[in-house]
């Protein structure tokens, strides 16, 4: 096998140092090393994004990038997310939309719906939905997706976010 | 009061996990000593096998071991088709691994198992197969001539015909007479193309061998039937089988199958005496997982000029591919009940060949025979209206079953338990602005815009709740169609409801939960739902059909209703009264006409401890149902599509897309408008975006999500969707099911509206997907023929 190269890599806050196959990418390191397994792989083209994470705060497609690119970088992948055991306005915005069925394109969808937040704070719904583009979802048509993305940037996601599946008492009146 | 748990908007139970990447899918399993597989495919669509020399792949570094199917001839059987169609039905044997020959490019040649997923992806390239090239077959029509063979050993392409007649089987008049005094006759042929179902989460099988059990985990729509399947395809007894489907990423039908990969896996995990993972790479899932409508549809309908149907007679080639799957054979006969859809014709014939092609093999994908159908009748209905040149929502009208005339017994055999079509269609139009639309048409018409306005209708119903055992038996279907579930009620009061239907991103956790907090009176909270896993639901048939409520949860509410029964008996003991003077309302059990009452906790408490119970009772409240529906359900609805069209680039937009569904009542609308919005993306992407398309040779030229086009967030419009509520009557919720309503209807919506918008220009027909070049060319042909106005 090719010689392997050692890597420095800050993952959700934990500093890794491994040595790692050229050719390994990202996404793998990240569930085959790492045990992130919270990070998807739905394709092979970089067309699904399942397995978008940040890269020094910025979304990137892990299967598009190798492990050894990701050397002296900081990764933030969806398990890193939650904060102090709250959870993040936007995981909690998608579960008070209803943005997720099967939840396989989750992980990637937040994530990338973090980033574009971060660029365009107040997103109308055109750009909300030409800011997921390189995210598939096949459950949900997309419409409570866009709306969890609204309802993050709108600041109206209950407060009562927690780690634990208590916070499913919540009531909500609905998606239009 | 009461707690009114259905019909509240709750949120997921499901979510926690799935927000936080604390996920549990199939690939995420990693056991002690694992080895990985990679499959070595066919990249020919007919060949023979003339030899295969693994020896450079078996010594390639972390390679275990090269499985070819000389290999495991013996042990691998031949995968299952659990829907012969007719006594004399052919089929070829479909073994996981190719021995001899192949019949479709991706088909598995050769399994390498190594020490790491990339060792084995390398070694794939290492096996050298000697193929010798056959002639490929891959038209329907071409198919049906029988002059090359997808199996030259069958001796025909021809799997089976099927054949529906309402002349004869007294559902209604002979179709003959119907077709020759015919005042109006609209013929037509209709394409349905080829799909994916291109769930997100790729198929992954982990198969432990360790220990009494093998235990299989995979990403399945069907543990139960893969359980027996297995065991009954490789010859283990059942017993020794153990099937866990933890989370799933989607299935649409795609995962309702018994995969060669799976059963590999198992013989691989059996040979190594070690746990075995196979995940598929997208392009493997899109070339080799089943695939999905493929039928062409011979079409023709008879009718007064006053526009009233007097027949309909269905001619259908269903496209098998190379194999039948699970219920591959049986899908266009799913269909062949809802032709007729919402309408009163008197008389009805269908007639399928099922045909095998050098293809993927096809199998249910969402509606499964019913969107086929349900299409082409809404497109014949549109084309009546433009014969008779009457708005083709009268036309609808004339021909549907008035609410009053609820239940009605079709054409095709079915008794219509309820419906209202009138209320939905009425909620519809106010909902779309339908005359505005018609007017700002007509002005867009007049002024030769070079966008055009359509409006596309779709009216439809469909059966669901699949199935009353007895129907599927007598349709040659070798399962029943009934649910099994069970209530525990543990010692502290808490419930734990374990289901034979197997959820896969539908919300049974919260769905489920509602409906026991409310038949129980306890808190929603204190409601735990268990599945996918044989070895704790140790009956089920799974998840497909709209079943999961309709069926699933009536054997739910069946299972809490025996603990009822059960927990009055302790209760009745308890305070010293007779059984017939218990009441039970609210989780609590109270003497009529006393202020004496117990809790469910206590009375679960004292059937736990079994210290003071009446003689013969058995200490505890656990109480499992079974139940078989007496008939399927009908949702149904009216969709309406306001589509327009550039004439000059062919570009298709959705400008305003409004649905107005009744599917009975509802339980959680939140999870229901989700069914429905997922719904119409796959049938939209049917009607504007999806193919899967073969070159001659039967290589997929769309084998990535590069070409194979999954609509993505702009690719798709808001959603306007409502409801009407017109209780089932067959079940005792009143549910009718709602997980394919939207495939089914969308499609015929967004293609009457993209013709409605063109067919003033002399365009008479587009063939889904209705992509820009395709537009284009119609108009352009259009043009030519001089049918421009």
């Amino acid at each position: 096998m090719a010689s392997s190269k050692t890597i420095t890599v800050e993952v959700d806050d934990v500093s890794y140092t491994d040595n790692v196959e050229p050719r390994l990418l990202l996404v793998q390191y990240l569930r085959e090393r790492l045990g992130k397994t919270g990070t998807l792989i739905g394709c092979d083209t970089t067309n699904c994004g399942a397995c978008t994470v940040h890269l020094d705060g910025v979304s990137v497609k892990s299967c598009t990038m190798f492990a050894v690119q990701a050397d002296g970088h900081s990764v933030t992948t969806i398990e890193g997310l939650a904060r102090d055991g709250k959870l993040a306005p936007l995981q909690q915005a998608f579960h008070q939309c209803h943005a997720l069925q099967c939840g396989f394109c989750t992980p990637g969808m937040i994530m990338q719906s973090a980033s574009l937040l971060a660029e365009n704070p107040h997103p109308t719904e055109q750009e909300i939905r030409d800011g997921l583009e390189g995210n598939l979802c096949r459950c949900t048509g997309y419409q409570n997706i866009v709306a969890a993305v609204q309802a993050a940037a709108d600041g109206t996601v209950s407060s009562n976010s927690t780690l634990s599946a208590d916070s499913d008492e919540t009531e909500t009146a609905g998606v239009a | 009061m009461t707690v009114t748990e259905v019909g509240r908007a709750r949120l997921r139970k499901e979510d926690a996990h799935l927000i936080t990447g604390r996920s549990r899918y199939t690939d995420n399993i990693t056991l002690p000593g694992m080895l990985h597989l990679a499959m070595v495919r066919s990249p020919f669509a007919h060949a023979k096998i003339t030899s295969i020399d693994a020896s450079a792949a078996k010594s390639s570094p972390g390679v275990v071991a090269v499985l070819t199917g000389a290999d495991v001839a013996a042990q691998q059987g031949s995968l299952p088709n659990a829907w012969p169609i007719t006594p004399d039905q052919k089929a070829p044997a479909h073994p996981a691994i190719a021995v001899d020959a192949v019949a479709f490019a991706g088909e598995v040649v050769a399994c390498i198992i190594a020490r790491s997923a990339a060792a084995a992806r390398d070694a794939v390239e290492l096996v050298d197969v000697s193929y010798e090239e056959l002639p490929v077959v891959l038209d329907l029509e071409e198919a049906l001539k029988d002059e090359v063979l997808a199996h030259p050993d069958l001796g025909t392409n021809k799997s089976a015909t099927w054949v529906f007649d309402s002349g004869e089987a007294g559902t209604g008049k002979p179709i003959a007479e119907a077709l020759d005094g015919a005042e109006v006759l609209i013929e037509r042929t209709f394409y349905q193309q080829r799909l994916i179902p291109a769930f997100m989460e790729p198929r992954s099988t982990v198969v432990d061998p360790t220990g009494e059990q093998i235990t299989v985990w995979s990403a399945t729509q069907i543990p139960h039937i893969l359980r027996l399947m297995l065991a009954l395809t490789l010859g283990i007894p059942e017993s020794k089988v153990r099937v866990i489907a933890p989370d799933v990423g989607g299935g649409f039908g795609g995962k309702l199958q018994v995969t060669p990969e799976e059963a590999i896996t198992v013989l691989a995990a059996r040979h190594t005496g070690k746990p075995c993972k196979y995940t598929e790479t997208r392009s493997e899932s899109l070339m080799a997982a089943h695939h999905g409508r493929a039928q062409v549809q011979k079409v023709k309908l008879s009718a007064t000029k006053e526009g009233i149907v007097t027949g309909l007679d269905v001619h259908l080639l269903a496209d098998m591919g190379a194999y039948l799957g699970l219920v591959t054979s049986g899908v266009p006969i799913l269909g062949a009940f809802m032709y007729n859809s919402i309408y009163k014709f008197p008389a009805y014939r269908f007639e399928c060949t099922n045909l095998f092609t050098n293809k993927a093999w096809t199998d249910a994908y969402r509606g499964a025979g019913r969107p086929e159908a349900t299409f082409a009748i809404e497109r014949l209905m549109d084309e009546l209206a433009v014969e008779l040149g009457v708005d083709p929502l009268a036309v609808r009208e004339k021909n549907w079953i008035k609410h009053e005339e609820f239940p009605f017994t079709t054409v095709a055999g079915l008794e219509y338990d309820s419906g209202n079509y009138e209320a939905a269609t009425a909620k519809a139009l106010e909902l779309f602005g339908y005359d505005e639309l018609r007017a700002e048409q007509a002005r867009r018409r007049e002024s030769n815009d070079p966008v055009q306005l359509g409006i596309g209708i779709s009216t439809f119903t469909e059966m669901c709740g699949l199935a009353p055992s007895r129907v599927l038996g007598a349709l040659s279907y070798a399962a029943g169609g009934w649910e099994h579930a069970q209530v525990r009620v543990l010692p502290t009061g808490n419930i734990e409801v374990v289901t034979g239907s197997s959820a896969h991103g539908q919300g049974h956790e919260t769905a489920w939960s509602q409906l026991v907090a409310d038949r129980l009176g306890v808190p929603f909270e204190n409601v735990e739902v268990l599945h996918g896993d044989t070895q704790i639901s140790q009956r089920g048939l799974d998840t497909y059909g709209s079943r999961s409520l309709t069926v699933g949860g009536m054997a739910v509410l069946a299972a809490a209703d025996k603990v009822i029964e059960k927990a009055k008996i302790v209760a009745a003991h308890m305070m010293e009264a007779s059984e017939e003077d218990i009441e039970f309302a609210d989780g609590k059990f109270s003497v009529k006409g006393t202020d004496q009452s117990t809790a469910l906790g206590e009375i679960a408490f004292a059937a736990f401890s079994g210290h003071n119970l009446p003689d013969g009772f058995e200490p505890n409240l656990d109480s499992d149902a079974t139940y078989d529906p007496q008939n399927f359900s009908f949702p149904h609805g009216t969709h309406l599509a306001a589509m327009e069209v550039d004439t000059e680039t062919g570009r298709v937009t959705i400008r305003k897309y409004v649905c107005v569904d009744d599917v009975g009542v509802v339980v959680n609308p939140l999870i229901v408008e989700g069914q429905v919005h997922g719904g119409l993306a796959q049938g939209i992407a049917q009607a504007l975006y999806e193919e899967a398309v073969h070159d001659d040779a039967g290589t997929l030229v769309t084998g990535s999500f590069v070409d194979y086009l999954v609509p993505s967030a702009p690719d798709l419009p808001h959603f306007t969707t409502a409801r009407t509520e017109t209780p089932s009557t067959t079940n005792q919720l009143g549910a009718k099911g709602v997980g394919e309503a939207g495939t089914i209807a969308s499609t015929p919506a967004i293609v009457n509206g993209v013709l409605d918008a063109v067919r003033h220009l002399g365009v008479k027909d587009i063939k889904m997907p209705c992509s820009p070049s395709r537009v284009w060319a119609a108009l352009e042909e259009a043009k030519m023929t001089g049918g421009v106005q």
